[in-house]
């Protein structure tokens, strides 16, 4: 029926999505508080646009981060500013920051509403300003503004948009229900997309384990007459959807290394995006709730649910039935790529498509003892999804050749963790391949910091010294000036005497 | 005969013109050497900067282990490029130490401005009997500021793990 490339590489991993699959997306209560770490994707200091003691309304900016990849963060719904707290956040590595802390008053009283418009009166230009207002990220995981995705950018030409439905990390299942449910304001999130590109060509990649979301989204393209977005079943094979790893499923272009989508004219946007971009275009409202999806063994009512940005993880696990037994691991993210949480303190983030509360059925502790040395048995590269050699980055890391590991590609690891799982040495491949990377973006600030220093202190250099030639010139200046003032004193009573 | 004796002037006149046109500025091996070194511009090598230490090694008046702030690290990329046996560093210039930023307490500041004139990167902002702050992006944790201060109201303090700085720990190595 469709072509499917290879793909080369990943893994048939046990799904585990059944756990919550079944049951519709209902809305999560909102919390007594909303929390919101200040840093944003890159970890830069969000500016915070509300004073504490203020009463914001539901849709109201609250803070913002500036620079080309700046994006806005909108109150959640209304109550009182508290005082920022400093407090862990949702990051790996378990750091605390300072949070914007909402006391909600439970009346969740709309702040101004945005007039919902006709789409097809927009411009591109219009589109993205709005999506920009929206506060709209990308919602598959990794934050990146989908305004600046979307701008048309005239020296890379854009032809096919691709929707990532595609849900291949293990347990996930957000998407899938909101493909299920809402085709057909997906329909209508693509075909505003598609305006704000200028193109014609859309395909969705849907992940072979999910024949009811195809099913849906396949119908809603026959009802609404929208021909031209295409549906492509892929096969559900971890991971399939990592963005260039779908793209060259379904167009056959490859991604450039160290480059982007961009360049082989392509676009990619997660459902969830879509679905956003809907709400903020035809419905008018801003980016305050996403679709999350509580799952595990370690959770009484697995399912998905709207969540307010910034609802902590502890309401959120309490509507849900509490926990079940004793937890092994809290994790944000999926099984393969997400990052442990240390308490459930933190508040949900606009990439969290997921809470796995996973219990010593689902993650093994990982001791050391287990670790064995590299027997170079290649597996790690079969496994890679990217065609890299696992175990040779892995040889440099551990030899502490952070360089080297550079020049066998580590920047293009997507951090997958198949090289992991299959391992029959049980390194933990990808903790080397993150600490390396860490190592080299370290070296790389310090290689700027240093150029920054140099420059400075030649700028000194050069001031000091123009500053001492200033100087000479104005002594020498004034020693002739007084030169002249006493040449002219004896000849100056002489003439008076004249005069008299 | 006098076919030879124009090509050689020819030729003469394309050297002539290639040593102006393509005239090398400064010392090459200079600025590679300065490159590897950290740009504290801390002067525990005993040189006024970076750039005179550089200097010296390219002529042979300094060692390469005499930078503290570059470390161990530093010495073996300076043998590298030399094609000299990497050494330890020379503990009479100093000894390694982590990164520190200066922090000025501010309510003990006279606003003398000794410590602006020592930095070596206008990392200090000020104005004579106004207090001073110090701009801790720009710092490169030199130390120099701290001896001229008259009220020792500088510390050199550690740079805060933030998410910004934040590194992914290496996995413990099980040696077999």
């Amino acid at each position: 029926m469709f072509k499917r490339w290879n793909l080369k590489g990943g893994l048939d991993l046990e799904g585990h999505k059944d756990l919550s699959r079944q049951y519709s997306i209902i809305n999560a209560a909102i919390p007594d508080q909303l929390i919101y770490p200040l840093v944003d994707r890159s970890g830069n200091a969000m500016t915070v646009l509300v004073k504490t003691g203020d009463r914001v309304l539901k849709g109201q900016v609250i803070a913002g981060s500036k620079g080309v990849q700046g994006t806005l963060l909108h109150a959640a719904s209304s109550g009182l500013v508290k005082e920022n707290e400093w407090r862990m956040i949702a990051h790996p590595s378990g750091l605390k920051s300072w949070c914007l802390i909402i006391a909600t008053d439970g009346l969740d009283e709309p702040g101004p509403v945005y007039e919902p418009v006709d789409y097809t009166q927009l411009s591109a230009a219009d589109i993205c300003e709005k999506v920009h207002q929206a506060g709209i990220v990308g919602l598959g995981g990794a934050s990146f503004p989908t305004a600046v995705k979307i701008t048309p950018n005239n020296v890379r030409a854009v032809d096919t948009l691709i929707i990532n439905g595609a849900e291949c990390e293990p347990y996930i299942t957000c998407d899938d229900r909101l493909m299920q449910q809402y085709p057909s304001e997906i329909l209508l999130g693509i075909q505003v997309l598609l305006r704000a590109l200028a193109i014609e060509s859309c395909v969705i990649g849907i992940e072979e384990d999910m024949p009811e979301a195809i099913e849906a989204i396949q119908q809603a393209i026959e009802c609404s007459g929208f021909k031209q977005i295409q549906v492509k079943v892929v096969p559900a094979v971890y991971p399939v959807g990592g963005e260039r790893q779908l793209i060259y499923l379904l167009t056959g272009r490859e991604t450039p290394s160290q480059g982007l989508p961009v360049d082989v004219g392509v676009v990619c946007q997660n459902v969830g995006t879509v679905m956003a971009v809907y709400q903020a275009i035809v419905k008018g409202q801003v980016l305050i709730e996403r679709v999350v999806t509580v799952t595990g063994l370690g959770i009484k009512k697995p399912q998905n649910r709207w969540v307010r940005i910034g609802t902590p993880i502890k309401d959120l696990v309490s509507q849900c039935g509490g926990y079940n037994g004793p937890i092994e691991r809290l994790i944000m993210g999926g099984l393969m790529m997400g990052f442990s949480l240390p308490d459930d303190g933190v508040g949900i983030t606009k990439a969290t498509n997921c809470i796995l509360v996973a219990t010593s059925k689902e993650v093994t502790k990982s001791s050391e003892a287990e670790i064995q040395p590299c027997i170079r048995c290649g597996e790690c590269a079969s496994a890679c999804p990217v065609n890299l050699l696992p175990q040779q980055i892995y040889w440099h890391s551990q030899g502490g050749a952070h360089q080297k590991c550079q020049s066998f590609g580590l920047f293009d690891c997507i951090e997958c963790g198949c090289c992991d799982v299959v391992c029959p040495s049980h390194i933990p491949l990808v903790q080397y391949f993150r600490a390396s990377k860490s190592k080299l973006f370290l070296k790389r600030r310090e290689d700027e910091a240093a150029t920054l220093a140099k420059q400075r202190f030649e700028n000194r250099d050069t001031r000091k010294v123009q500053e001492k030639v200033e100087r000479e010139q104005r002594i020498r200046l004034k020693k002739l000036a007084l030169v002249k003032l006493q040449k002219g004193r004896p000849s100056a009573p002489a003439k008076m005497q004249d005069k008299s | 005969m006098l076919w030879i004796c124009l090509l050689f002037a020819f030729l003469g006149v394309i050297l002539g013109y290639a040593a102006f046109r393509f005239k090398v500025e400064g010392d090459p091996l200079v600025v590679e050497i300065e490159a590897l070194l950290p740009q504290t511009q801390c002067g525990q090598c005993g040189f006024p900067g970076c750039k005179p230490y550089a200097e010296a090694i390219a002529q042979g008046n300094a060692d390469i282990n005499q930078c503290p702030p570059g470390g161990e690290v530093g010495v073996k990329a300076l043998a590298d490029l030399l094609g000299l046996d990497a050494k330890p560093l020379d503990e009479s210039f100093g000894i390694e130490k982590e990164k520190k930023v200066a922090v000025i307490v501010e309510v003990d500041c006279i606003g003398c401005t000794l410590c602006i004139q020592a930095c070596p990167v206008d990392a200090i902002l000020g104005a004579a009997k106004y207090m001073h702050t110090v701009i801790a992006s720009e710092c490169t944790g030199c130390d120099l500021c701290v001896e001229p201060c008259p009220v020792d109201c500088i510390v050199m303090t550690a740079i805060n793990p933030s998410v910004l700085n934040w590194q992914w720990p290496e996995p413990i190595q099980n040696r077999h």
